[in-house]
């Protein structure tokens, strides 16, 4: 099976409380929270898809969109 | 020639019968005196039609478990007597949020708490009225012989389904193990009510909780197309949680009126001489055998006394009393509490020091006795 | 189908604190029900009251908002009518296994087909963080100011003894392993109860100084393990994660159903 390619990081802003459990157990550091505690994707291009921030979510804010997918 | 349609039962047979006419199809229970003959009987009875029985581990239990099977279209039932009917209420509560059709059967005892467990009481008239909490209306109806057992049951089915809402079957010790003679209904002989479902086809918006203009409420069973909520919170439409005061007020007042605006259609009730009594007697259940045998055997004697039997206990006829009594110089309630319909009664009429009492509650059966010698001490002629 | 399918979107964002492991339950569960390829008409799911008692209202699927403790009774009487539905009950700690605990033991006993899922979270949330029969010796809640000096229940022994045909326990932490447990009990014939250790990091973790919802979940990462490791060899108080028991038993619908055809014999 192929590597999954990355498309985005879809971000629910709304429903995302900022909790920070996917900035800390993404494995490659992608993630972080901004000033006003939303999650955004600080360094996207290490992302390796592993979907772990999407399964961990308590909110359903994160969705990790790749190639595969489609 | 012997009519096979003729049986010699005991109450709570007479029960499982008229619940069996009326299309049970699931009940749960949980073993009580005076009331387990109906859960040992519907476990032979139902599984022979299909339907389901089940002994739960309390009445709670049991309670909910009817619930949930309605939820899904099944005609469903309990029955308890007094300890388990304090069980039970937080859930009779949930029914009548939720709007499900139910019969739940209290065959009373003694009480309060243990009691006096084998034998009669009429104790729980205002607990079926107010046990669970919260503003709300119920429906409470019961009867005095075995043909309107019968009937009476069946009657709780069909109110149930037509304003879905929990209906209590009122019975008593003296009326579940008494046996007398039963002639069955033939079938299609009383009328039912079915369940009625909703014609929203899927994918329109179906709304569980949105009264017609008739005031009835279309169901969509569990299992079907329609995906709703159902909650003991109030709730919008959909049966959404919701505490906007309007939607709070408005479902109270539904869930009230339902029942309050058809007090006519629900009350049942029997009369015997009342054109001309001068001394009006008032009972329900077992105690309404003995006002009825007083009545009878005084008026040879050219007593005036008549009797207003009560089928219907909630929602009180108020209307009704007040109207059958206003020429009595009398009126006695006969019933075995310490008077809890008699405080009904004094506000339905408009002289309420009129209104008397005769009644025991030491667990023994009221006799024509019993009755005669208090009607005596009113009219001052001592005992 | 996506897992945005399985959900009433105009409900979130949802009611849980930031960081609750009951939204991760939610995540998971309904990743689990993806992968079934079940229509939603045929899953019921039936809640309690309190905090995990709030997950019917997020999902989209014939839900039943009940009374407190009584999920199980409710749904009983669910699967009993109509056997055929996949009936799903979430439940809380106090929810389950307080006010819950007969009804808990009883469905356990009887095996009717029933997924049991108990967010064990140590607390009464909704109420403000009192004591619960999972909290355990030693912890401090708002009803246990000095110290709590109840021992908790083991749920899994507690399930296993009472008869369960399926017992796992897992964490908001092993997401990946929480799916797919859900998923197998879902699929098992027979009463499954999944305990997942979920984290309160409103009222356990301030309460008991246990830190973020991340410290917690990092500590079911750290104080847990697959059953029967070398590590719970090395370490006997590490938390055993997997699945317990996986028997087949007759279903008690189906049992009901050979009574059925009894009573009707020679009847029609």
């Amino acid at each position: 099976m192929a590597k999954p390619k990355l498309k985005a990081h879809v971000i629910n802003r709304e429903w995302c409380k900022g909790c920070g459990i996917c900035v800390h157990f993404c494995p490659k550091n992608v993630l972080e929270l901004d000033d006003t505690d939303k999650v955004f994707a600080a360094r996207r291009s290490d992302c390796i898809c592993c979907k772990m921030c999407e399964l961990r979510c308590p909110d359903l804010a994160i969705e990790i969109e790749t190639e595969q997918d489609d | 020639m012997k009519n096979k349609n003729i049986k010699f039962v005991q109450g709570n047979e007479v029960c499982v019968e008229g619940a069996l006419y009326a299309g049970l199809d699931f009940f749960a229970g949980y073993p009580i005196t005076p009331s387990t003959e109906i859960a040992e009987l519907l476990s032979y009875r139902l599984p022979q039609k299909g339907g389901k029985f089940i002994q739960m581990e309390d009445e709670i239990a049991s309670m909910c478990a009817i619930i949930g099977a309605s939820l899904t279209g099944s005609k469903v039932m309990t029955a308890t007597s007094g300890p388990g009917f304090s069980l039970m209420q937080e859930a009779l509560g949930y029914a009548i949020m939720a709007e499900i059709p139910c019969v739940i059967v209290n065959v009373q005892r003694g009480g309060p708490s243990t009691g006096i467990p084998t034998h009669v009481s009429q104790g729980d008239v205002n607990q079926a009225r107010w046990g669970t909490h919260g503003d709300h209306a119920i429906v409470t109806i019961t009867a005095s012989n075995h043909q309107d057992v019968f009937e009476t049951t069946v009657d709780a089915f069909n109110i149930s389904e037509t304003y879905r809402t929990p209906v209590i079957l009122l019975y008593d010790e003296i009326l579940g193990h008494m046996r007398e003679r039963l002639l069955m209904p033939e079938p299609g002989e009383l009328p039912l009510v079915e369940r009625l479902r909703t014609s929203v086809r899927e994918g329109v918006d179906y709304h569980p909780y949105l009264p017609r203009e008739d005031g009835r409420l279309p169901m969509s069973d569990f299992g079907g197309v329609h995906r709703y909520n159902v909650t003991g919170l109030f709730h919008d439409m959909w049966g959404f949680p919701s505490d906007n005061p309007k939607i709070v007020h408005g479902l109270l007042r539904h869930l009230v009126d339902k029942i309050q605006n058809n007090v006519n259609q629900i009350a049942r009730y029997k009369e015997y001489f009342l054109e001309d009594a001068e001394c009006i007697l008032i009972s329900y259940g077992s105690s309404a055998r003995s006002a009825n045998h007083v009545v009878v055997s005084r008026r040879p004697r050219g007593e005036r006394l008549g009797l207003l039997e009560l089928q219907t206990l909630w929602p009180f006829p108020y209307d009704l009393v007040r109207e059958k009594c206003a020429n009595a110089k009398y009126i006695v309630v006969v019933e075995m509490n310490m008077g809890q319909i008699m405080q009904e009664v004094r506000k339905a009429v408009d002289q309420p020091e009129k209104v008397f009492l005769a009644n025991r509650i030491d667990g023994v059966f009221i006799t024509p006795t019993n009755i005669r010698d208090i009607l005596r001490l009113i009219q001052g002629k001592g005992v | 189908m996506a897992i945005k399918d399985f959900i009433r979107e105009r409900f979130f964002p949802h009611i849980w604190c930031p960081g609750c492991g009951h939204g991760i339950v939610l995540n998971s569960l309904l990743r689990a029900i993806e992968k079934l390829g079940m229509s939603k008409n045929e899953i019921v799911v039936i809640s309690g009251i309190g905090c995990s008692s709030r997950i019917s209202g997020y999902v989209d699927f014939h839900t039943l908002h009940t009374i407190h403790g009584r999920a199980l009774a409710f749904a009983t009487g669910v699967k009993m009518s109509l056997p055929e539905l996949n009936v799903i009950v979430p439940m809380g700690d106090g929810d389950a296994l307080a006010i819950g605990g007969n009804h808990f033991i009883h469905a356990a006993r009887r095996n009717i087909d029933l997924t049991a899922i108990v967010m064990n979270n140590r607390i009464y949330g909704m109420t403000g963080g009192q004591y619960s029969p999972l909290s355990g010796y030693g912890i401090l809640a708002t009803t246990a100011p000095y110290m709590n000096i109840d021992y908790a229940f083991d749920t899994v022994e507690l399930a296993t003894a009472a008869g369960a045909s399926f017992v796992a326990r897992s964490t908001t932490y092993h997401v990946q392993q929480l799916t797919k447990i859900l998923r197998q009990a879902i699929l098992h014939e027979g009463f499954s109860v999944v305990e997942v250790l979920s984290q309160c990091p409103t009222y356990f973790g301030r309460k008991n100084r246990a830190g973020s919802a991340v410290d917690m979940m990092e500590y079911f990462k750290n104080h847990t393990t697959p059953i029967g490791s070398k590590a719970k060899k090395d370490h006997p108080d590490l938390i055993e994660r997997g699945v317990f028991v996986e028997k087949e038993m007759s279903e008690y619908c189906s049992e009901y159903d050979k009574i059925i055809e009894k009573a009707m014999k020679g009847r029609t």
